[in-house]
C-alpha cells in the first residue's frame, strides 16, 4: 500500500512523537515496507472468525473492594522528572 | 565451577564446599574481565549482589537453603528490582531506579538466589539482535563479530560465557528462544499466564511471557520452579496448582510422537541448520519417539499478524512514557504537547519508534477493522492449527531460527529482513503455547543451532523431561566458545 509524509506525519502526531523532515521521509519508506508485509493478512478470508485478543479463555478475576496499597507517594516521586510540594510539574495548560 | 550444573552448585554450597561470596566473587571478576568486550550486563551492583550472598551463606549454615539458594542469577533489564537501575535497553529509562520488585525478582529473592546484574536487551524487548539496545550490541561468544539473537541477548551471552549460573529472559515473538539458539544454550518459554508478568516491562501484553535460560533442561526446570505460580497482581496470572518441573525428568521417551511441519523444513530454511535440526530428530528416533509429518497452514501468516498485534499494544503500553512521572524528559521545550513529544522523540529509539508508529496507524479510525482486528481472527487460525496439530502429536520440533547468528549490522536497515528472523518463534506466542529451544549442534560457519521443541498448553514439565533425554545422550549443550 503507499503511505504518504502526510499519513506519517498524521501518524506522528497521533503517537506524540516529534519528527523532522528527513525522519518522515526514512519512516515513510520503512513503513511502506512493513506494510507490504502486514497486506498477505487481506486476502485470507476471516467470515465468520471470531477475532482472538487473548491466548487464554479467561475472564477478569474479581476481589474485595478493599484498600492493598499503602501511601509510597514520596518514594515515587522521587525518580519523577520535576515535583514541587507532592505535585508533578508540567508546563501551565491552564491561563 | 563455572560450568556446573545448579543442582551439583547447589549440592556444592549445602556440602559448604563452596560460600555463596566467593561463588559470587567468581562471576563478579569473570564478568569485570570479559562484560567490556560482551556487553551482555548493562547494570552490575557488586555491593548488592555481595550482600545477597552473605545472607545466602547465613541461610544455608542454618540448614534453611532452598534449591537455589546462593546460586548468582542474571536478570534481564526488563524486569523492575528495587534499588536497581532498570532501564529496558532504553534511554527513556536510562536513570529509572526501580521503587519495586518485580514478582519474578521477588520470587528469586525469597528463593535465596543472588541477583548478578541486570542483563543488557533490544530496547523494549524489540528486536531481534540486541542491536537495538541504547547501551550497544551484545557480541555472541561463539564468535565476537556475530549477534547474540534477540531480545535476551544479554542474558544467553551470559549463560553462554558463563558469566552467570543461570538468567532470565522474556519473550514476546521468539526472545528466549531464538538468542538461546544462536548462542548455543536452552531456554524455555513457558504458556502465557504461568509465570507473572507484574513488574516486567510491559510491551505486548497478551504476548509477553517471561522464562528460565540455562545452560541444560535441568535447569530451566529448577529455575522454572521458582519463577512460575499465581500472582493476584497481573490479571492474565493463571490459578493453577503448584507443579515440580523436574517430576518427569528421568521418564524414557519410547512412544513419544513428534510431529514435523512441513512449513517449517520449506524454503527459506538454511541448509546447515536443516541439516542439524534433521540429526537431532535421528537421535529422538533412537531414544524410541516416532515422527509423524504435521501442517501449520496458517504459520506463514504469523510474522504479518504480530506486526499488527504487537506494535498495537506496544503503542498502547508505551504511551505512559510521557515525561512526566518517571523516566526521560527533554532538556528543553515549550507547551506540554511539545514536552510529551520531545521526551518521547529523543527517549525512544528508531526501532521503538517504528513499532509505535505502525500500532498507532493499525489502531487509528478507519484502519482498525482491516488490520487490527483481521489480524485478531488470523490469530485464532494460526492457534487452531496447533490445535489439529496436537491430535495427531505430543510435541513439535523444528528449527528455532532459519539460519545462525547472523554478523553485527548484517541486517540492520531493513527491518523487514530482521522481522523474518523470528518466523518459526511467533506462531507459538500468538497461540500462547510453551516454546523452547535447545542446542542440537553446529552450521556451516561452526555457530550453535538451536532445535525448537514446542508443547500443548501446561505441558512444560513434559517438554522439559523430552529436552533433557536428548541433553543425556548428547553433549551439545556443555559445549563453551573457546578463548574466554
Amino acid at each position: 500500500m503507499s503511505i504518504t509524509d502526510a499519513d506519517v506525519r498524521k501518524i506522528a502526531l497521533l503517537a506524540r512523537l516529534a519528527m523532522s523532515e528527513t525522519e518522515t521521509e526514512i519512516a515513510r519508506a520503512q513503513l511502506a515496507g512493513i506494510f507490504d508485509l502486514i497486506a498477505e493478512m487481506q486476502a485470507v478470508d476471516t467470515q465468520g472468525i471470531a477475532p482472538m485478543s487473548h491466548a487464554q479463555d479467561v475472564s477478569q478475576r474479581l476481589r474485595e473492594d478493599v484498600i492493598t496499597e499503602t501511601d509510597q507517594r514520596a518514594l515515587f516521586q522521587s525518580i519523577a522528572p520535576q515535583v514541587e510540594a507532592g505535585l508533578y510539574l508540567v508546563p501551565q495548560v491552564i491561563e | 565451577m563455572l560450568n556446573s550444573s545448579l543442582q551439583q552448585l547447589g549440592s556444592a554450597l549445602r556440602a559448604r564446599k563452596i560460600s555463596s561470596v566467593e561463588l559470587t566473587q567468581l562471576f563478579l571478576d569473570r564478568i569485570a574481565a570479559l562484560n567490556p568486550a560482551l556487553n551482555a550486563y548493562i547494570t552490575t551492583n557488586a555491593e548488592t549482589s555481595m550482600a545477597q550472598a552473605r545472607i545466602a551463606d547465613g541461610r544455608i549454615s542454618k540448614g534453611e537453603a532452598s534449591p537455589l539458594t546462593g546460586i548468582p542469577v542474571a536478570q534481564k533489564d526488563i524486569f523492575c528490582a528495587k534499588g536497581w537501575r532498570t532501564t529496558c535497553g532504553s534511554k527513556m529509562l536510562a536513570n529509572f531506579v526501580a521503587p519495586y520488585d518485580a514478582h519474578v525478582i521477588g520470587l528469586f529473592n525469597s528463593a535465596g538466589a543472588v541477583n548478578l546484574g541486570k542483563t543488557n536487551m533490544d530496547e523494549f524487548a524489540m528486536g531481534s539482535s540486541n542491536e537495538t539496545s541504547y547501551f550497544g550490541a551484545v557480541k555472541n561468544p561463539w564468535n565476537q563479530k556475530a549477534v547474540p539473537g534477540g531480545s535476551s541477548g544479554g542474558s544467553a551471552c551470559a549463560v553462554a560465557a558463563r558469566l552467570c549460573a543461570a538468567a532470565t529472559g522474556t519473550d514476546t515473538g521468539g526472545s528466549i528462544r531464538q538468542p538461546a539458539a544462536l548462542c548455543g544454550i536452552s531456554g524455555l518459554k513457558p504458556t502465557y499466564g504461568v509465570v507473572s508478568r507484574y513488574g516486567m516491562i510491559a510491551f505486548a501484553s497478551s504476548l509477553d511471557q517471561a522464562g528460565p535460560m540455562a545452560r541444560s533442561a535441568e535447569d530451566l526446570a529448577l529455575l522454572l520452579n521458582v519463577m512460575a505460580g499465581f500472582d493476584e497482581r497481573d490479571s492474565t496470572s493463571l490459578q493453577r496448582d503448584k507443579e515440580d518441573y523436574a517430576r518427569d525428568l528421568s521418564k524414557p521417551l519410547n512412544g513419544l510422537r513428534i510431529g514435523l511441519p512441513k512449513e517449517f523444513f520449506a524454503e527459506g530454511l538454511g541448509s546447515d541448520v536443516a541439516l542439524a535440526v534433521n540429526a537431532a530428530i535421528a537421535e529422538y528416533k533412537k531414544l524410541g519417539a516416532s515422527v509423524v509429518e504435521i501442517s501449520l497452514p496458517n504459520s506463514k501468516l504469523s510474522v504479518p499478524v504480530y506486526y499488527v498485534l504487537a506494535p498495537a499494544e506496544a503503542s498502547s503500553n508505551l504511551s505512559r512514557f510521557d515525561g512526566v512521572r518517571y523516566g526521560y524528559r527533554a532538556p528543553e521545550y515549550g507547551d506540554l504537547a511539545d514536552m510529551y513529544e520531545k521526551s518521547r522523540a529523543q527517549g525512544f529509539g528508531a526501532e521503538v519508534k517504528r513499532r509505535i508508529m505502525i500500532g498507532t496507524y493499525v489502531l487509528s479510525h478507519g484502519y482498525y477493522d482491516a488490520y487490527y482486528l483481521q489480524a485478531q481472527k488470523i490469530r485464532r487460525l494460526i492457534a487452531q492449527d496447533f490445535t489439529d496439530a496436537f491430535k495427531q502429536c505430543d510435541v513439535i520440533m523444528g528449527p528455532t531460527s532459519p539460519s545462525t547468528a547472523f554478523n553485527l549490522g548484517e541486517k540492520g536497515d531493513d527491518p523487514v529482513q530482521m522481522y523474518l528472523s523470528d518466523i518459526y518463534t511467533i506462531a507459538v506466542n500468538l497461540a500462547g503455547l510453551p516454546g523452547m529451544s535447545i542446542p542440537c549442534g553446529f552450521g556451516a560457519n561452526q555457530m550453535p543451532v538451536g532445535l525448537q521443541i514446542i508443547g500443548n498448553y501446561f505441558d512444560e514439565a513434559r517438554m522439559l523431561n523430552i529436552a533433557h533425554q536428548y541433553q543425556l545422550a548428547t553433549d551439545w549443550h556443555s559445549r563453551a566458545p573457546q578463548g574466554l
